[in-house]
């Protein structure tokens, strides 16, 4: 059981990643549908530098740093140039899953020294949960200390508070003499880094070698995550959580020959996602709440 | 404001660029290779890479062009998805004037014979299939030959008693192989059993991993796939139990796990379908009972080869060696009777083989050794 909820538990961290990072672009007012590309780069960049330099901890920088550029990419046209940010981000996904493809071919078959777990000391040796909680690699440290960083950084800090403004009312913002588009610049970037950490962990720990197109659509999962969790951190934890259950749960009932079809079982994940939307979407008042209400409209500084 | 249009322009037509240069030219452009007299068409569901179901037909290919030297050009498509989609890629390397064009996956038989009837002219071939037209062969390999093979290492091996398999899709070539597994650890080992999980996908290595990590997590020491990546023996190499390769060697991958690959060994195939093609003997092999003729090869021929037996006792290597042997031979023919199913009612008589035919009509349940029940 322990080994289960273990998988359960690293199955999440790419989704709490890109979950976490595409809520931020979105409190600011973008709506970036490219996390899939930006996983995908940050998954090829983060083998390539660990092969080549023979360091994960390496990759994991490597991962942020194409996750961020990729993201500046649509940057450029969907804040710079303005352009329909639903179509810039669905480019965004195409063109990061070819020129992953392009970069990542020399790369292919090769294999790497995934990331090794860290435990903590003293933490670890708590019976029952210490091995759960705390002996694991350091992404899934990460992973949590930016729900939490983000969780207090929207609530608690003047900056986040900016980013909230600039996400539901651009115009207010703008008025008030804060720079609409640079705030968003930089959250969208903040976003395409943690897609990137995400992407990266594919290679680094859940499977350590690259094949092209191996997030296999969980970018649009973070996608749907964020909405799930309603624009808060917090409950992008527990959706990722959700998420990487159910997903391990179809598994485990097939290998104990469970006499449900695995085709039913392998959309569960997606009906809970379904479910939990219409949950959500009865109750207005708690739906709106945290949304940004000019998500995916477009800004246009006048000069 | 009009520079900003201009650079709104240039800034799309660059994307645009590059995403064609990136994408929209693996998905359309047809790869040439050196020049000739027949030409050759091959379609491929992924990019090679080096390892796995489309790599090995990579290799056939490339042994084809070293076969024939400048009398045969060969070309690929690679990345063409299942489906109606594929029909478009068929298509166009017909109209290239390739002489025989291989499709190599399941999902393009519909559009292979579809493509088919509107180029009589044209020889097709496909890989995997179970559709025959006047112009459209059927090959394939049999690869549940290695499977009953692994079934009896893993038999001979496990502690626990328990087999992880891993299966993309439940269509006939994969349930013969779930079967032909278990018929092969049951001949060695009547307590272990085979458990089995969709993944519903060729190639996912992230949820091949988490599979491969649910079936170890449920105490499974030995782990065997029909899917296409080297996720599940990264996945047995870390936690330090063992498993068998697909398609193609795997050792690279798990050299600590890899007990052996069964290979596809394309080459020879294709190589004797072109060359009757140029001879003018080529046939479909549709026989009055469909699959008399049919072009099914396996390890008498090399088609399918085993790599070496690693990570096993001597002893194991030896029996697995000698099943191997009778395999070849035809002394085994593996689905011999009687056969029973999960639930424990005969299925085949004893002194029964099931035929070509019956392995793809009748073998609807998992054998003895199986838990669960075949979904769909």
């Amino acid at each position: 059981m322990e080994a289960l909820i273990l998988t359960v538990l690293l199955t999440s961290v790419p989704l709490i990643f890109a979950a976490s990072g595409e809520l931020i672009a979105e409190r600011s007012g973008v709506l970036n549908l490219g996390v899939e590309g930006m996983m995908l780069m940050g998954a090829v960049s983060a083998f390539a530098a660990s092969s080549i330099f023979g360091s994960p901890y390496v990759g994991i920088l490597a991962g942020a740093v194409a996750g961020a550029l990729t993201a500046a990419v649509f940057a450029v046209f969907a804040l710079g140039l303005a352009t329909n940010q639903v179509a810039t981000g669905l480019a965004l996904t195409i063109f990061g899953a070819g020129l992953s493809g392009l970069v990542g071919a020399p790369f292919v078959g090769g294999t790497i020294d995934g990331l090794p777990t860290l435990a903590i000391p003293l933490l670890v040796d708590i019976p029952v949960f210490g091995n759960l909680l705390f002996n694991h690699d350091i992404m899934v440290y990460l992973s949590i200390g930016f729900i939490v960083i983000i969780a207090w950084f929207l609530t608690q800090t003047r900056a986040g508070l900016v980013l909230r403004a600039v996400g539901n009312s651009h115009d207010s913002a703008h008025a008030l003499g804060y720079q609409v588009l640079l705030v968003r610049f930089y959250a969208v970037s903040f976003g395409g880094m943690m897609a990137g950490l995400g992407g990266a962990y594919l290679p680094l720990v859940l499977t350590p070698h690259w094949s092209e197109g191996m997030t296999a659509g969980r970018g649009w999962i973070a996608l749907a995550l964020v909405v799930f969790a309603s624009w808060l951190p917090s409950r992008i934890l527990i959706g990722a959580l959700l998420f990487g259950g159910i997903t391990i749960m179809q598994l485990a009932g097939q290998a104990r020959g469970w006499t449900i079809p695995p085709q039913l079982l392998s959309m569960l994940p997606y009906i809970a996602t379904i479910v939990v939307l219409v949950i959500i979407a009865r109750n207005r008042e708690f739906a709106r709440a945290n949304s940004p209400a000019c998500l995916g409209q477009i800004f246009i500084q006048n000069k | 404001m009009n520079n900003k249009i201009v650079i709104a322009v240039l800034g799309a037509a660059i994307l645009g660029a590059v995403y064609w240069m990136t994408t929209g030219e693996k998905a359309s452009q047809v790869v040439e290779k050196s020049d000739g007299a027949v030409k050759v068409g091959f379609v491929y569901l992924t990019t090679p890479g080096d390892h796995g179901w489309t790599y090995a037909h990579e290799l056939g290919r490339q042994q084809v062009e070293k076969h024939f030297g400048n009398k045969v050009k060969t070309s690929y498509v690679e990345n063409v998805p299942e489906g109606p989609d594929a029909a478009r890629i068929i298509r166009e390397l017909a109209k290239k004037g390739n002489s025989i064009i291989f499709t190599t996956s399941f999902g393009y038989m519909d559009p292979t014979i579809k493509v088919a009837k509107e180029f009589p002219n044209v020889k097709f071939e496909h890989i995997s299939g179970y559709k025959r037209a006047a112009n459209v062969a059927t090959g394939n390999i049999r690869y549940y030959e290695g499977r009953y093979v692994q079934g009896v290492v893993a038999g001979l091996t496990t502690k626990s008693n328990k087999i992880g398999y891993l299966a993309s899709f439940p269509i006939p070539e994969v349930i013969q192989g779930i079967n032909a597994f278990a018929l092969g650890l049951r001949s060695v080992n009547p307590d272990a059993n085979l458990s089995v999980i969709w993944v519903n996908s060729w190639y996912d290595p992230v949820k091949e991993a988490d599979a491969a990590k649910v079936h170890i997590a449920e105490g499974a020491d030995i782990l065997a796939q029909h899917t296409d990546s080297p996720a599940m023996l990264q996945a047995a190499e870390k936690a330090g139990v063992l498993g068998f390769g697909q398609a193609s060697d795997m050792k690279a991958f798990a050299p600590k796990a890899q007990l052996f690959s069964s290979v596809n060994n394309w080459g020879p195939h294709y190589i004797n379908k072109i060359s009757k093609m140029i001879d003018g003997t080529w046939t479909t092999g549709d026989g009055p009972d469909h699959w008399a003729g049919n072009d099914w090869v396996g390890m008498s021929d090399d088609y399918l080869v085993l790599t070496p037996f690693e990570n096993m006792s001597a002893d194991v290597a030896k029996a697995a060696a000698k099943v191997a042997a009778d395999i070849k031979s035809g002394n085994n023919k593996i689905f011999t009777g009687p056969i029973k199913d999960n639930t424990g009612k005969i299925r085949v008589p004893a002194g029964k083989t099931l035929n070509d035919g019956e392995l793809f009509s009748t073998l609807n349940y998992y054998v003895e050794g199986v838990k669960g029940k075949i979904p769909g």
